[in-house]
């Protein structure tokens, strides 16, 4: 019995240590960040009252239409351009990368270094720094969205490829088959379906991105939102976010219905 | 004699012809055509994409040179012009301190909602309006969550925190109640049977059954969640590390202190990525 009682108490001591440790960080990025909870709480009713009274399209912002579609097709081909551009660049150091596929292990290496390198700056710095570069064009989302769909690719492709074609490698490379018949023959056939799945999976996590790095960029329809909720307009602004929500149900739909037939 | 040949000649023909046909080693299923629709649809669409977007007065090569060229200065000569290091190492703690709040309140409204969204738990009708209401959470980007909140709460930390906070119930709510949906079944119908009460049979069975996946999903929000603090820091005003890279960027023009404020964000953010692997990997060994 009292080894019993003693386990219980130590559990609930662990986690009552456990849950001073997080009220603990809790109160010091309260702090740190001048964060207000009750001013937090009581701004979700305030915001939704708002949203009601004004955050819905009208007659005019109808009107706005053609304009705000014609920057939604960019900012849709700009995902779209990046995430398979990505893609083919994914594949290449996925491949050179992949424990079960490299040359070796320096390569291996040095496209993981990459790879994490684009991954980890997050695209809205990635958009700063290529404002340097191409200004306020279409190329700085495409490049933005393109560095961090590539290294999240790569690391994708490359879990993909250890864990689908571990064993088939092995057998073709007993049978004497050469590298590049056992990367087209094999490697890549196997892991298509769940590569295509992580691609489409990029480009719907583009079309979010891409609305903020036009708002950074001044591009896109981040720009026609951007646009519209500074100078006010908030039935165009509540037209914009309509927009990008029902194309990216469009994406979504499209992909799960890919999904289910090649997965 | 010869009218005997012809017919014997015209099977010859026959057999090299069929030997010449390809033996069809890959059927053509359905998976196969969509397969190949699907890319082929995508690269027609990147090509054209390319002809129509808008350029405006930068081009592929000279952008891509000067780029090159960007990044030299912006990695090798780094420097502080408007911040100091400890300067710069509180502006990542309070991109952090957001990350943290973010998440945290996020996982605390996950919790009940992945409860609720857990057709083994509830019931269908529940699960589904649940579900499509994540659904919609997470079809608004972000950034336009924090700018609709801002116009309510003013622009700053409060509507930054409550605006990211959107995203991560959507994301987390749908992480949980899929890793609730997968617990054995038989645990809570014997304590069903048993006559414990719904609270009873959360507190006692579900969330112990699930805690390590509760853990690891947050941390991998909780990685997500430094990113995009640092992206509201630049595009809607929340402070931290990304506000410094906007006016680094947008204001000052400063190519190099740019380079500094990289070097923060790349530090931590890998930092974190190896946590959350260690954190991942021990889940899957355990």
């Amino acid at each position: 019995m009292p080894v019993n009682t003693n386990f219980f108490l130590k559990k609930r001591l662990v986690s009552l240590i456990l849950i001073g440790i997080l009220l603990l960080v809790t109160y010091g990025a309260m702090v740190i960040t001048q964060f207000d909870a009750v001013k937090g709480l009581t701004s979700i009713p305030q915001a939704v009252e708002w949203g009601i009274k004004n955050f819905y399209p009208n007659q005019d912002a109808l009107d706005k239409l053609p304009r705000i579609w014609e920057n939604l097709r960019e900012t849709l081909l700009i995902s779209l351009a990046a995430s398979t551009v990505a893609g083919v660049f994914a594949l290449v150091f996925a491949i050179i990368g992949s424990s079960t596929t490299r040359v070796n292990s320096f390569l291996g290496t040095f496209a993981r270094g990459i790879a994490t390198l684009f991954r980890n700056i997050d695209v809205a710095a990635w958009a700063m720094i290529l404002l340097f570069s191409f200004g306020q064009s279409a190329l700085t989302g495409y490049f933005a969205l393109f560095f961090v769909s590539f290294g999240f690719l790569t690391r994708a492709f490359m879990e993909t490829i250890d864990e689908v074609s571990n064993s088939s490698v092995e057998a073709l490379r007993a049978t004497g088959a050469s590298y590049p018949s056992i990367i087209i023959h094999s490697v890549i056939p196997s892991s298509i379906p769940q590569m295509i799945s992580w691609l489409l999976f990029t480009f719907e996590t583009n079309i979010r991105s891409a609305t903020l790095v036009g708002i950074l960029t001044g591009t896109g329809i981040g720009f026609s939102f951007d646009l519209y909720y500074k100078s006010l307009n908030y039935n165009a602004a509540s037209l914009v976010v309509i927009a990008i929500m029902l194309s990216i149900f469009a994406i979504e739909f499209l992909s799960n219905y890919i999904r289910r037939v090649i997965l | 004699m010869g009218l005997r040949m012809k017919p014997a000649v015209a099977g010859q023909e026959n057999a090299v012809l069929n030997r010449q046909a390809k033996i069809k080693v890959k059927p053509f299923t359905k998976e196969a055509f969509v397969i190949r629709t699907t890319l082929i649809s995508l690269v027609l669409l990147t090509v054209y994409g390319f002809f129509t977007f808008d350029y405006k007065d930068a081009s592929l090569v000279g952008g891509t040179l000067s780029m090159l060229r960007n990044f030299g200065v912006m990695f090798f000569e780094p420097h502080f012009s408007h911040f100091t290091f400890w300067e710069a190492v509180y502006q990542v703690l309070i991109t952090l301190g957001l990350a943290v709040l973010t998440t945290l309140l996020g996982g605390i409204a996950a919790l009940l909602l992945g409860l609720l969204a857990a057709q083994n738990l509830t019931n269908k009708t529940v699960s589904n309006i649940v579900k499509g209401v994540i659904a919609f959470i997470r079809a608004v980007p972000t950034v336009l969550w924090v700018l609709i909140f801002a116009v309510a709460a003013g622009l700053g930390s409060v509507a930054a925190v409550i605006g990211m906070t959107f995203h991560s119930v959507g994301y987390l709510t749908k992480a949980y109640s899929e890793s609730f949906e997968e617990m054995d079944n038989g645990i809570i119908e014997a304590l069903k049977a048993s006559g414990a009460r719904w609270w009873q049979i959360i507190f006692q069975a579900v969330i112990p059954a699930s805690i390590r996946y509760i853990v690891s999903w947050t941390f991998l929000r909780f990685e997500i969640n430094f990113g995009v603090a640092v992206a509201m820091g630049a595009a809607a005003g929340a402070g931290g590390i990304g506000f410094d890279l906007f006016m680094a960027s947008g204001f000052y023009f400063d190519l190099r202190e740019v380079g500094t404020i990289t070097y923060f964000i790349l530090t931590v953010a890998i930092l974190l990525e190896m946590t959350a692997m260690r954190i991942k990997k021990k889940l899957k060994t355990a």
